[in-house]
């Protein structure tokens, strides 16, 4: 990882992002997606690696979401592209937690 | 080998050829017959007429069977004579035809009873394929049409012209419908059910002419009155062909005279089919015509033994909703009737006990036990047992009869006359598993087709690897078709997707079937569901359309396209203040904001006042409309008044898929209703109502639904169609694609022409989900979840570690 420090960021209290649904946090110049996956929550670069579509505004199917401009699917655990097949990009994926009802991401 | 020669193709000929067949080959076969088609499946030109089955469906012997099977075939020749010293036939065109053996299956023809007038234009018989055809040529909505004669035909006629639009009456000279089938108690519930479709039955009329000049123009009556009509359809019965036979020097009497070996008064000469009589009756039902033919192939071929002693007659009324079924000796002479009825169920039941056994039944409004009565009356069984139970099976049995209880003897398929057995030994010895390998193999259910169910319930208990005609799932996560989900969904009481994902599917869902049980849910329960909307699609949850770039565009709604200078004044103000890159008329006669950032939507809805175009979801788009009567020097309708207030009908409600209509104030279709979902053209004195047109991928043409003469009633006729499609479509499946794949016969059917009930309930519901829908842009005010528009912003500064 050539990212030189990490921090965990409190971004937003639990209810902020309702189950099986994505919201797009804006932290320093990036856009992040978190994801509400009924037991945990997961986020990731909020750009799609097709043509950058909005990943928060995605349908989550499973533990993956399915972009909304062309259904591109990325799996929400690894950012890796699972449809269409043979395609190496990966979205970037951060770890998250949850304290006292508050979502942090580690960025 | 002996020269045969068939006159006549139809059911019982060729019925009988293929009997034949089954035995050493012992003919060189030529089939002669005067229509021009193969042979079709008569039984069901009332299906064709109704538009449930188009007419090249129906063949029976399709031309590579007579080649396959070596038969010599002419077709549209008319045998006009026959010398049974020469042993010839001679046909219309001059050609003499030698044979060593005649056999006639001449068929019947329509009775025309001695009444002046029945050679005008538009007097029609419903005997072939071709009269059908003409008919459904001359049959359109609107055109008024009597039907003389209330028999089987004749009702099946009048339904069928009904189907197609037709104003019908049925006029009949007795004072019960199908009397020869029917008691006049059933044929007054039969006469009530048919009023019910729509159709008028007058009885005891008597026809006296076919007025007109040199086209019907109305039925006169013996009392002087006269009925206007378009169309004529002569149904009075039929005639046993028999003037070949009597040229033949074959005795006949009412038809062609034959014995139990199917045998006529000369050894080289047979008859098999409705000409001829046997011990005094003249068959004109399928049933028995092939029980007569299996008996005459055996005499023919030299195997004479089997013998025809008669057939129980039955007839089942073949229209939908209208369910009639008669069978035996149901007079009441000398036998115990057994009754039900049931006035507000419209259900009558008749059976008539001689001797302990079943004499005759008669079952209106509830069939489903006809197999069961025809097995008693066919084996003759004592009904001491079953004395209690006789009009219903006793508590706790299956309903009606359970496939497996059946004995291997009884028969299925009455028409063709194959039984469990048959169909048992074609499944486990041919390898059958699927409905159409059954027909192929042993031509059941190839008759009237009422069998249908009993032998896919048995394809599905006994074949190892029974196969439903394919069927679509609406995707992997839940496997089942559409309209199975939506009828578990309503049967089970399942209000959110994840309910129905959970129990019947993966739960997890995906982006295909999220939204389309989402659709469904607030289809079947007008609101009063769990609205999920993680199971949406974006545009759904923030009521916009989302861009290539993130963006969204905002389309408010302008009635009919009908806008103010203070309305485009507040949209050009909005604008400006939020920046909008591009502000485009769209082809749909409304404007389009694009670039909007999704935390500007509730603002920018706020400041436009407007409600949602909902130009971003699967629902209610827009009714385009031309200038009409109001300034237009050639419109005849009232276009933008119209589309104004079918816009406020249908807005806000979802749909399958996106629904665009338009209104056209004349045939010049300037704002192109006959390519939209639903159009209405004006026409002088009233509307056309189109549906399923498109003018997208692909073009389509819309057709026509209805006439109707006021705004109110073709309002009401889209309401009708437009509820039909929400609950029948498939989620995606357009207006062109929904009535392609149903036909606009069905469609009409089922919608404008369903009893009022039904109409009434498709208005009913649509009026429910009208009440409980609302402008999606209100969700500005109070969004369903406070963080929906706008972007998490953290809550600490970014260096907060947590420990």
């Amino acid at each position: 990882m050539s990212q030189i420090e990490k921090t965990w960021v409190r971004v937003a209290t639990c209810d902020a992002v309702p189950p099986r649904e994505g919201r797009a946090a804006i932290i320093g110049s990036r856009e992040i997606a978190i994801f509400n996956l009924g037991d945990r929550f997961v986020a990731m670069d909020n750009r799609c690696p097709h043509q950058s579509g909005p990943l928060c505004d995605g349908i989550v199917a499973g533990d993956a979401v399915v972009c909304p401009l062309h259904a591109w699917k990325v799996n929400l655990e690894t950012g890796e592209v699972a449809r269409p097949a043979n395609h190496n990009e990966c979205v970037r994926v951060y770890a998250t937690r949850v304290d006292a009802g508050v979502i942090s991401i580690e960025a | 080998m002996k020269k045969l020669v068939v006159v006549g193709n139809g059911m019982a000929g060729v019925g009988c050829v293929e009997q034949i067949l089954r035995h050493a080959p012992a003919f060189d076969i030529t089939i002669l017959g005067e229509e021009t088609h193969v042979n079709y499946n008569r039984i069901l030109l009332s299906s064709v007429l109704a538009g449930e089955k188009p007419a090249d469906e129906i063949t029976l012997n399709p031309l590579e069977w007579y080649r396959r099977n070596d038969i010599g075939l002419r077709l549209g020749v008319k045998i006009t004579d026959v010398d049974a010293e020469r042993k010839t036939v001679t046909a219309d065109d001059g050609s003499v035809i030698e044979y060593d053996t005649l056999l006639l299956a001449t068929g019947s023809s329509a009775f025309k009873p001695p009444i002046p007038g029945l050679d005008k234009d538009g007097v029609f018989a419903f005997r072939t394929l071709d009269d059908t055809r003409a008919l459904l040529e001359r049959a359109a909505p609107g055109v008024r049409a009597v039907v003389i004669g209330g028999g089987l035909l004749g009702l099946e006629a009048a339904r069928g012209l009904q189907v197609q639009g037709c104003q019908v009456t049925v006029v009949h000279l007795m004072s019960t419908l199908m009397e020869r089938q029917l008691d006049p108690d059933a044929g007054n519930y039969l006469a009530g059910k048919m009023e019910d479709l729509g159709v008028r039955v007058l009885l005891r009329r008597s026809t006296t002419a076919i007025v007109g000049d040199e086209r019907a123009e109305g039925v006169a009556f013996e009392d002087g009155t006269i009925l206007e009509t378009d169309l004529v359809v002569v149904a009075a019965g039929i005639r046993p062909n028999i003037e070949l036979a009597r040229k033949a020097g074959v005795k006949v009497n009412r038809g062609i005279v034959v014995n139990d070996w199917m045998e006529t008064s000369d050894p080289d000469v047979f008859a098999v089919g409705e000409c001829v009589e046997h011990r005094g009756i003249c068959y004109g039902l399928v049933a028995p015509l092939l029980e007569q033919a299996k008996v005459l192939a055996a005499t023919m071929t030299g195997n004479r033994g089997p013998v025809y002693t008669g057939t129980i007659q039955a007839a089942k009324l073949k229209i939908m909703g209208v369910d009639v079924f008669s069978a035996g000796d149901w007079s009441e002479q000398h036998a115990d009737p057994v009754r039900f009825e049931d006035r507000a169920l419209g259900v009558y039941k008749k059976l008539t006990i001689r001797d302990g056994k079943l004499a005759g039944v008669i079952l209106v409004g509830d069939t489903s036990d006809s197999h069961r009565y025809m097995n008693w009356l066919r084996t003759g069984e004592d009904l001491a047992a079953h004395r209690r139970h006789l009009l219903f099976p006793p508590p706790g049995a299956d309903a009606g009869l359970d496939i497996a209880q059946m004995p291997e003897t009884a028969t299925i398929c009455g028409c063709v006359g194959v039984t469990k057995g048959t169909i048992i030994a074609a499944i486990h010895e041919k390898g059958v598993n699927t409905l159409s390998q059954l027909k192929e193999c042993t031509r059941a259910s190839t008759g009237c087709g009422s069998c249908t169910s009993l032998c896919q319930d048995l394809l599905r208990a006994v074949a190892p690897e029974f196969e439903e005609d394919g069927r679509k799932v609406l995707c992997g996560c839940v496997p089942f078709a559409q309209e199975n989900l939506r009828e578990i969904l309503r049967s089970q009481r399942l209000k959110s997707v994840q309910e129905v994902l959970d129990i019947y599917g993966n739960g997890r869902g995906c982006e295909i079937c999220k939204p389309a049980l989402s659709y469904m849910l607030d289809m079947l329960w007008c609101g009063d569901h769990d609205e999920d909307r993680s199971a949406r699609f974006i545009n759904d949850r923030v009521h916009a359309n989302i861009q290539k770039d993130g963006t969204f565009s905002v389309v408010p709604r302008i009635r009919g396209g009908v806008t103010t200078p203070a309305e485009l004044r507040r949209i050009a103000d909005v604008a400006e203040k939020y920046d909008v890159p591009m502000v485009k008329i769209t082809g749909s006669q409304r404007i389009d904001l694009l670039g909007v950032r999704k935390e500007d939507l509730p603002k920018v809805w706020a400041d436009l006042g407007m409600p949602s175009g909902q130009a971003y979801t699967k629902g209610v788009r827009m009714v385009k409309t031309c200038v009409g009567t109001e300034f237009c020097r050639f419109g005849t309708q009232d276009s933008t008044s119209a589309g104004i207030e079918m816009e406020r009908r249908f807005e806000n409600l979802f749909t399958p898929h996106k629904v665009k209509m338009a209104t056209v104030g004349c045939p010049r279709n300037c704002a192109e209703a006959t390519v939209k979902d639903i159009g209405l053209v004006g026409q002088e004195g009233g509307w056309q109502v189109v549906v399923g047109g498109a003018a997208g991928k692909s073009v389509r043409k819309a057709d026509l639904l209805l006439t109707v003469e006021t705004t109110e009633q073709a309002l009401e006729a889209a309401e009708i169609f437009f509820q039909y499609y929400r609950e029948n479509g498939n989620y995606l499946e357009r207006t062109y694609d929904f009535v392609e794949r149903l036909g606009i016969d069905k469609v009409r059917k089922e919608t404008v022409y369903a009893p009022e009930p039904v109409r009434l309930a498709l208005l009913d519901r649509l009026q429910k989900s009208k009440a409980s829908s609302y402008d999606a842009w209100q969700e500005g005010r109070s969004p369903v979840n406070r963080t929906q528009f706008i972007p998490l912003i953290p809550i600490g500064p970014v260096q907060d570690v947590v420990a």
